[in-house]
């Protein structure tokens, strides 16, 4: 009797999994990040088409920008790219890469084939800046503003609706620099 | 009005699949006759409103009805008619629908070709089919119930995504919708089986055609996907072991260890629980695979809207079927029948060895989909698990599955001899062997990939068409449909192997700089692009390369890549263009312009042996529809085969 349970515990477990999976995943939407409204941590990062210029906190402080994490081995990036590109032609303040563990190569092959949205890039390549910023997972997108302070943050691929809700904070964000 | 009418025909159907699962279930265990009469009256019914359900989204669709969210959402008034037929199962709601009409469909077709099956059997079966209907139609009408309206309507709706815009697109849902929905077919013969109290080797018999239709679509559908991620997501890969397709593929594996493990079972009475729960697993792991998808718990280029609390409908709905299930085996399976006993060398050990393997391997792949899942819950930190995990354990759980595959069918039931076996083999062995090194040295490949490819893929085939000839030969009445079955799908397996084992080895691709007039050199083609020219589509307009391809002096191929932009949404894409071949495809996709010096920056691929990845895929899917259709299956007493040789050799 005993050994016709195993199937059922072990079909148990993999439910108590999921569960716990799916707890996360709320979480992922509710519990946006700990660092909102805290300034953005200190780095200094190399660029992806100029590895050798060292961009840092301080030299993207005093306009505001979007940040998005994406890397070439990511399938969400992918198919979140349509709205990356109209976020880089579209929005009014600049649209900042974060290439995130990814090699330098494919990263720019990867440019090439898709397009190239953003005004420039960051290269995270051992990924303990991103630990810093507390990415989750690629794709992510935050929207920092001119002072350096994080102020939204999303989660997953960006889809026509949360495009639209990161053009209308990405306004916001730029009226508020300007005044 | 044709979405109230639809809402409506879901209701009703619920209310059809809802007596379904009691009446039939009462009568067959009171032994009332009229209510066991009623589960094909039902089974119709609820089909019919099914399909009227799907139809009247399909005229939403058509019509343009953007009061209806769904169609709003997926569908525009540039959208091609066919585009919005499929725009139906474009998305979370209408593929959830689809996902019932078949489920209705395959209700209806066992209702319709049980007719050899004591009508008590076909009752229970069809009644755990009435269960799982009424579980989805309960989960699209309190959580994803197309219909619902807004008001007032846009004027225009959304665009579908054009990644779905697509042929492939067209077929890949359904088939592996077929595929998914068909392994509760087997569940609910296992489940009725367990009702009933016992395992008879006749009730596994009339499942097994059941499961390898079920098999051979989801083979199909998988392909298709394959396919279709190939030419439309712009990288020529063919498998990503992205958690969809891992979805997809974890079923397969557990099917394909089902549909042998049910061979033993019918034949000699062996492994009832293996294929008891591998019948449970299959449909399980299809559920599992829905949960994945829709609930947002992994990402995925291929999820839908994701909704936990959907996550949540399913995985309780999961809990109850998979859980009731394994309730049910705990309580019944001590009295489920043992078989005869077999030697260690045996027909049964082989398939018993192939039933590991396959589930290990399923094993494997669900473990390294949730493994983000395990190390998030455990506290260890973000980690993906990429390509390299899966392709090793795969290649070394998969290499004795090749090695030993062609011996099978030519092992005996009960007890054979190592000696035996092989005799027959010694000669096919060799001759692969030596075949695939002239191949390779024809190609002029030495890699290890593609030379242990050759190798595996040819003593495949070669193992399979050495079975077919011995086996004709020794019988009058040549081979059985069955096992016809059984050598194409094993072929198939060789196919692929040799597909899988080239492109992996020598895929070529390269990114260049071309301007119009220029030509380049690359894997011994030359590639002259002659013009970029603007040009419209529907609901889209795109830059395409006009490219011709010579080989030596002769042109063989004109190739015209575009970067289309879609004007609503706003979205670019990149349409590849492909010149399939039986030994290679080229493959061109289209990336940046450079400047305004009209030089754009372009990919050129050759893929040698893609086509037979898929071709391969096709023979075994083949093979699994040939065998269903094999009328042995569907008779009511077991054959007595006097002289026992042919019996002995099928499986």
């Amino acid at each position: 009797m005993i050994r016709m349970l195993i199937p059922l515990a072990v079909f148990l477990a993999l439910v108590g999994l999921l569960i716990a999976g799916l707890q996360t995943a709320e979480n992922r939407k509710l519990v946006q990040s700990p660092l909102i409204g805290k300034p953005l941590p200190g780095f200094s990062l190399p660029g992806l088409h100029d590895p050798d210029t060292m961009t840092g906190r301080d030299d993207l402080i005093g306009e505001p920008f979007i940040l998005n994490v994406w890397g070439s081995w990511c399938w969400a990036c992918r198919a979140e790219h349509p709205f990356i590109e109209r976020l880089g032609r579209e929005a009014p303040i600049e649209l900042i890469g974060f290439n995130w563990k990814d090699e330098r190569s494919d990263a720019l092959r990867w440019l090439e084939q898709f397009g190239d949205a953003w005004d420039r890039h960051l290269v995270d390549y051992e990924g303990k800046v991103a630990i810093d910023l507390g990415v989750y997972g690629a794709p992510e997108t935050f929207l920092v503003d001119h002072e350096g302070v994080i102020r939204h943050k999303h989660i997953g691929p960006v889809d026509a609706n949360v495009f639209q809700d990161l053009m209308r904070r990405a306004m916001a964000l730029n009226s508020e620099a300007g005044s | 009005m044709s979405a109230e009418l639809g809402q409506i025909f879901l209701i009703l159907a619920l209310v059809l699949a809802a007596l379904l699962s009691v009446l039939p279930l009462v009568g067959a265990q009171r032994g009332n006759e009229a209510l066991m009469k009623l589960a094909p009256s039902l089974a119709i019914g609820q089909f019919v409103f099914l399909a009227g359900a799907f139809a009247a989204l399909a005229i939403a669709f058509l019509q343009h009805d953007f009061t209806i969210t769904y169609v709003a959402m997926h569908s525009n008034l540039l959208l091609p008619w066919y585009y919005r037929v499929t725009a139906v199962w474009g998305s979370h709601e209408g593929s959830l629908l689809l996902w019932m009409l078949l489920l209705g469909g395959w209700t209806l077709a066992v209702a319709a070709f049980s007719r050899s099956v004591p009508r008590a059997f076909t009752a229970r079966v069809l009644a755990v089919m009435g269960m799982i209907s009424a579980g989805f139609l309960l989960f699209i009408l309190f959580t994803s119930n197309p219909f619902e309206r807004i008001l007032p309507g846009p004027i225009d709706g959304r665009d579908l995504n054009p990644l779905l815009q697509d042929v492939g697109m067209i077929f890949h849902p359904p088939l592996l919708y077929m595929g998914y929905v068909g392994f509760a077919v087997a569940f609910a013969f296992a489940i009725a089986g367990l009702i009933g109290g016992k395992v008879e080797r006749d009730w596994v018999r009339w499942s097994r055609p059941w499961t390898l239709a079920a098999w051979a679509f989801l083979t199909f559908g998988i392909a298709l996907g394959s396919w279709w991620a190939y030419y439309e997501l712009g990288w020529g890969g063919w498998w990503f072991w992205d958690p969809v397709e891992n979805a997809s593929f974890i079923p397969w594996l557990i099917g394909t260890a089902l549909i042998h493990s049910q061979a033993v079972t019918e034949k000699r009475g062996a492994f009832p629980a293996w294929t008891v729960l591998l019948s449970i697993a299959a449909f399980s792991m299809s559920l599992l695979g829905t949960f994945l998808v829709r609930s947002g718990v992994l990402t995925s280029v291929h999820a839908f809207a994701n909704d936990p609390e959907r996550g949540l409908f399913i995985l309780a709905f999961m809990g109850v079927v998979t859980g009731g299930a394994l309730v049910l085996y705990a309580l019944r399976a001590p009295r489920i029948m043992t078989g005869e006993g077999f030697d260690w060398v045996s027909r049964e050990s082989a398939l018993l060895l192939n039933n590991v393997f396959f589930t290990v391997s399923a094993a494997m792949v669900l473990l390294g989909t949730l493994y983000p899942l395990i190390i998030d819950f455990m506290g260890w930190g973000q980690i993906s698990v990429g390509p390299p995990y899966f392709g090793a354990m795969f290649i070394l759980l998969m290499t004795p599955v090749v090695l030993l595959l062609p011996l099978g069918p030519f092992t005996r039931w009960k007890r054979d001899e190592f000696t035996r076996i092989l005799k027959p083999l010694v000669a096919t062995a060799v001759v692969s062997v030596i075949a695939a090194l002239l191949v390779c040295a024809w190609l002029g490949t030495w890699s290890l990939r593609a030379v242990s490819g050759w190798v595996g893929g040819i003593w495949l085939v070669a193992g399979a068409v050495t079975y077919a000839v011995r086996t004709s030969r020794a019988s009058r009445s040549g081979l059985a449909r069955h096992q016809w079955g059984m050598v194409l799908a094993h072929a198939g397996a060789g196919v692929f192997l040799i597909g899988a084992a080239m492109v992996e080895a020598h895929t070529f691709e390269r990114d260049v700089r071309i301007a119009p007039g220029e030509t380049i050199e690359a894997a011994g083609y030359r590639f002259t692009l002659h013009e970029v020219a603007l040009v419209k589509g529907p609901n889209w307009r795109a830059d395409e390369a006009r490219f011709s391809i010579y080989r030596g002096e002769r042109e063989v191929a004109r190739m015209n890549p575009q970067k289309r932009f879609y004007h609503r949404g706003g979205q670019t894409m990149t349409q590849v263009a492909l010149k399939p071949g039986v030994f290679r495809d080229l493959y061109i996709a289209m990336g940046e312009e450079l400047g305004d010096s009209g030089a754009w920056s372009v990919r050129l691929h050759v893929k040698p042996f893609v086509r037979w990845i898929w071709g391969g895929a096709v023979l075994i899917g083949l093979g699994g529809l040939l065998a269903a259709s094999d009328r042995r299956y569907r008779q009511r007493q077991r054959a007595t085969q006097p002289g026992g040789a042919r019996a002995e050799a099928t499986a």
